[in-house]
């Protein structure tokens, strides 16, 4: 049914494909970042509502410690 | 070799894409002041316009038991203000609120003053005055009548105007910020200002017949479409986003705790824009729509499930080990409350979009519940929240009485009970009552008027609902004028923070956390992620012609019954009738037992802009043509009780008093003409002749039957009747030439 309401559009069969895989990649990769990122770098975003942030973790050697 | 490849990938993404970015010189702090006036302003407009919201809502409700609280007044009738408390509340109170917070939060988040103070103001004064505009014009009469987004054309561009007023303000703070980082709550804010943009300006397309009067681009199913994907996403991307980001600034700061998981909040984020924007067609369910479009607002519906709750938990875990300052604290109980809120109409929403639960709560009681929890629970309580913290803040003091605030709390709560419950006992009876058949297989309550009736103590009770809601808000008023005398207002916060430099080395961690800092990216990606959903949906249904069927019989309306139609859209008659006979059998046995047809897509091609509604507090009309006579019509529109006993339909005097204004007929005849409708070229010269011969036909028949009173053929109520009486007759001539 989805196909054939689809077909009239030429080339409409990429169009799902090219969504899917952009959701795919983009969540896979989303996913990988989240789950290896620095726990410092979390811990300085999480904080950052608190005026505080800046004075418990100095940002430079946040910084370099990441890279 | 794992740790390796991510270290390689990260490096890659950060290359390829971003060249620089900025790190932070920790040395040298700056002093500036956070603009606190702006916030002040926008919070007095929240309260202001959030008691006036409630009560334009509480008297809409006591008219749906007592028609007369209209004082028969044309501005206060019930078709009028009911788009009047919708706007008032999402775009003026939810609004304003949500600005308030922005601008509290993003000042502290990027630790700079906003970007433009005089761009402040515009956008507060623009955005008061758009909120003016609708105040004056819909209870005057000039709607699009497309649900939340009624206002007319001129508004309509001011609001755009004013939208990327906000925008650039935003974007220029997010710019000239002093933190690297974007918290997660500017990503949301980020999403909110990209989507509303888009939504409302793709909903918005019309084409002008005069100042104030404008017809939708779009016709019949694919307006419908157009349309409900704008109202899913507005309340998405207005009701939803800005209040997560608010969310996730506020709650952790009253609970004086971490959000309980960032990385929860980044896949909450990403999952949620992603999923939000393909869920509109299940507003559509049962409609004429193409069935592969209603499954997949469906599917997507179910998958929402799992954002919207992980944003939900991460909100209620954030109060971990701070359990206990709930029961002390007003302004955790509003969080908590609204967080628990957000779940319940998330969970509820994905279910209302599953068919079997959709056939019996579409159209009835339900889903006026089900918005309430999230319009009272969700955005009222988590607002109330804020506002209770961020005012004695401001004010450099505590609040007046926590007491009170507690007061608040429990009769806004017994509010959102009163006014919940009510309603979901009221959908399912109606419902039910509406599908009943008896042993014989007829309908058991053949009149629909016996339906409505039955629930009538359910909109009481409402009400009262709705009464103690207010009472809460006034007292909060009360409470928080009182703080603010008390304390001594702080207009320019004082801050520091060390500036931010460009440097060509990479501040690490990744393509995400890089694109945290380049918000101009970010907003695109945000679009693009927007945009997929809706494109995907949108252009089949546009472009594939065996998407909408066409119907030979179906003719544009004549010149009386474009006038009757417009008439129809003034007075808000698609608040309480839908024009959608559904596909069940107990519909068409009740909406058209002669001919048994339900609603094709064919039978819109002219309608601009659609009127299916989503509501029936009386019944649909889309058969209606035929069904009574022309003087039934013309004694029900002036007295409806007496017409039909118990209903609870308003009288419309003023019908009987004004004429249609002829001058307009060419006008109407040559925009529609311009989006499509197939009238001759030069037809508008012949038009209002055509009209006067049809409007003297229903007049004359009218005197005949009234036995001497005489009918003015150009009075508004001769071109209404006209359009009902054409309602369905398309379809009724194609299924004649069919037996042929």
């Amino acid at each position: 049914m989805y196909k054939s309401v689809l077909q009239g559009i030429d080339n409409i069969a990429i169009w799902p494909i090219i969504s899917l895989s952009i959701f795919f990649i983009f969540f896979v990769l989303l996913l990988w970042w989240v789950f290896t990122v620095d726990k410092k770098f979390i811990k300085r975003m999480e904080n950052l509502p608190f005026d505080q942030a800046d004075k418990t973790i100095d940002q430079q050697t946040l910084t370099n410690q990441s890279l | 070799m794992e740790i390796r490849s991510g270290f390689f990938l990260k490096t890659y993404f950060y290359r390829i894409i971003f060249k620089e970015t900025f790190t932070p010189q920790p040395m040298e702090l700056e002093k500036f002041s956070y603009d606190n006036k702006i916030v002040k302003a926008f919070i007095i407009a929240t309260v202001v316009f959030g008691l006036v919201g409630m009560l334009v809502g509480l008297t809409a409700a006591i008219q749906l038991f007592y028609p007369v609280f209209n004082f028969d007044l044309q501005y206060t009738t019930f078709g009028r203000i009911r788009p009047l408390h919708t706007n008032a509340i999402i775009f003026a109170f939810v609004g304003n609120a949500m600005f308030a917070g922005i601008y509290y939060s993003m000042q502290r988040l990027l630790k700079t003053r906003m970007f433009s103070d005089m761009l402040s103001w515009i956008h507060f004064w623009g955005w008061q005055l758009i909120i003016l505009a609708a105040a004056i014009s819909l209870p005057l009469g000039y709607t699009t009548s497309k649900e939340y987004a009624e206002l007319e054309w001129p508004i309509d561009i001011a609001i755009t105007i004013i939208w990327v007023v906000f925008g650039w303000n935003m974007i220029g703070t997010i710019l000239r910020r002093r933190e690297k980082h974007m918290y997660v709550a500017i990503w949301f804010y980020i999403a909110t200002f990209v989507t509303v943009a888009v939504l409302h300006i793709v909903n918005s397309f019309a084409i002008p017949v005069s100042f104030m009067k404008s017809y939708s681009w779009y016709a019949g199913v694919q307006d419908a479409l157009v349309q409900w994907w704008y109202g899913h996403n507005a309340v998405a991307f207005f009701l939803t986003t800005p209040f997560l980001g608010l969310m996730y600034y506020f709650l952790p700061k009253a609970a004086n705790r971490p959000v309980y998981s960032y990385r929860l909040s980044i896949v909450h984020f990403w999952s949620l824009i992603f999923i939000y924007i393909w869920a509109g067609p299940h507003h559509l369910l049962y409609s004429t729509l193409p069935d592969w479009a209603q499954s997949l607002g469906t599917v997507f519906s179910i998958m929402l499930i799992a954002p919207s709750w992980g944003g939900m938990l991460n909100g209620l875990f954030t109060l971990r080990g701070a359990w206990d300052r709930v029961r002390e604290d007003p302004v955790l109980k509003f969080m908590v409350v609204a967080v628990t809120a957000y779940g319940m109409a998330t969970l509820e929403g994905p279910l209302l979009s599953l068919k079997e639960v959709n056939a019996i709560a579409h159209f009835t009681d339900w889903i006026v519940a089900h918005v309430h929890v999230g319009g009272l629970g969700w955005n009222g309580f988590l607002i109330f929240g804020i506002l209770y913290w961020v005012v004695p803040r401001m004010w450099g003091t505590s609040l007046y009485s926590t007491k009170l605030a507690n007061v608040h709390f429990w009769i806004g709560t017994l509010g959102i009970i009163f006014y919940a419950l009510p309603m979901y006992i009221s959908g399912v009876v109606q419902s039910l009552m509406w599908k009943e058949f008896n042993a014989e297989g007829f309908l058991v309550y053949k009149n629909f008027l016996e339906t409505t009736v039955q629930i009538l103590p359910m909109h009481m009770l409402r009400a009262i609902g709705g009464g103690l809601y207010l009472t809460g808000a006034i007292i909060m008023t009360y409470n928080l004028i009182k703080t603010a005398f008390a304390g001594s207002f702080i207009a320019n916060e004082p801050a520091e923070a060390a500036p931010l430099v460009k440097t060509e080395t990479s501040s690490g961690g990744g393509w995400h956390h890089v694109l945290e800092s380049k918000p101009i990216m970010f907003s695109v990606l945000t679009l693009i992620a927007i945009l997929i959903g809706g494109i995907v949906e949108m252009v089949p249904a546009f472009l594939i012609k065996s998407n909408v069927p066409t119907i030979t019989e179906v003719k544009p309306y004549t010149p009386l019954e474009l006038h009757g139609r417009d008439i129809y859209i003034r007075e808000g008659c698609v608040g309480c009738h839908s024009q959608l006979v559904r596909p069940f059998r107990s519909e068409v046995e009740r909406y058209d037992p002669l001919g048994g047809e339900y609603s094709k897509s064919g039978e819109y091609v002219y309608d601009h802009p659609f009127l299916w509604g989503s509501k029936r507090t009386g019944p649909d009309l889309q058969r209606l043509g035929g069904k009574y006579n022309d003087l039934w019509h013309y004694n029900h529109m002036r007295y409806p009780d007496v017409v039909s006993t118990g209903s609870i339909m308003p009288a419309y005097p003023w019908l009987y008093e004004q004429k249609i204004d002829l001058s307009q007929t060419a006008p109407k005849i040559k925009a529609l003409r311009r989006i499509g409708v197939p009238y001759e070229e030069g037809y508008e010269a012949i038009a209002n002749e055509h009209l006067k011969i049809q409007a003297r036909r229903i007049s004359e028949n009218l005197e005949l039957e009234l036995q001497g009173e005489g009918v003015d053929p150009e009075l508004e109520i001769v071109a209404l009747i006209a359009y009902l009486q054409r309602l369905g007759m398309d379809i009724k001539a194609s299924k004649t030439a069919e037996n042929k």
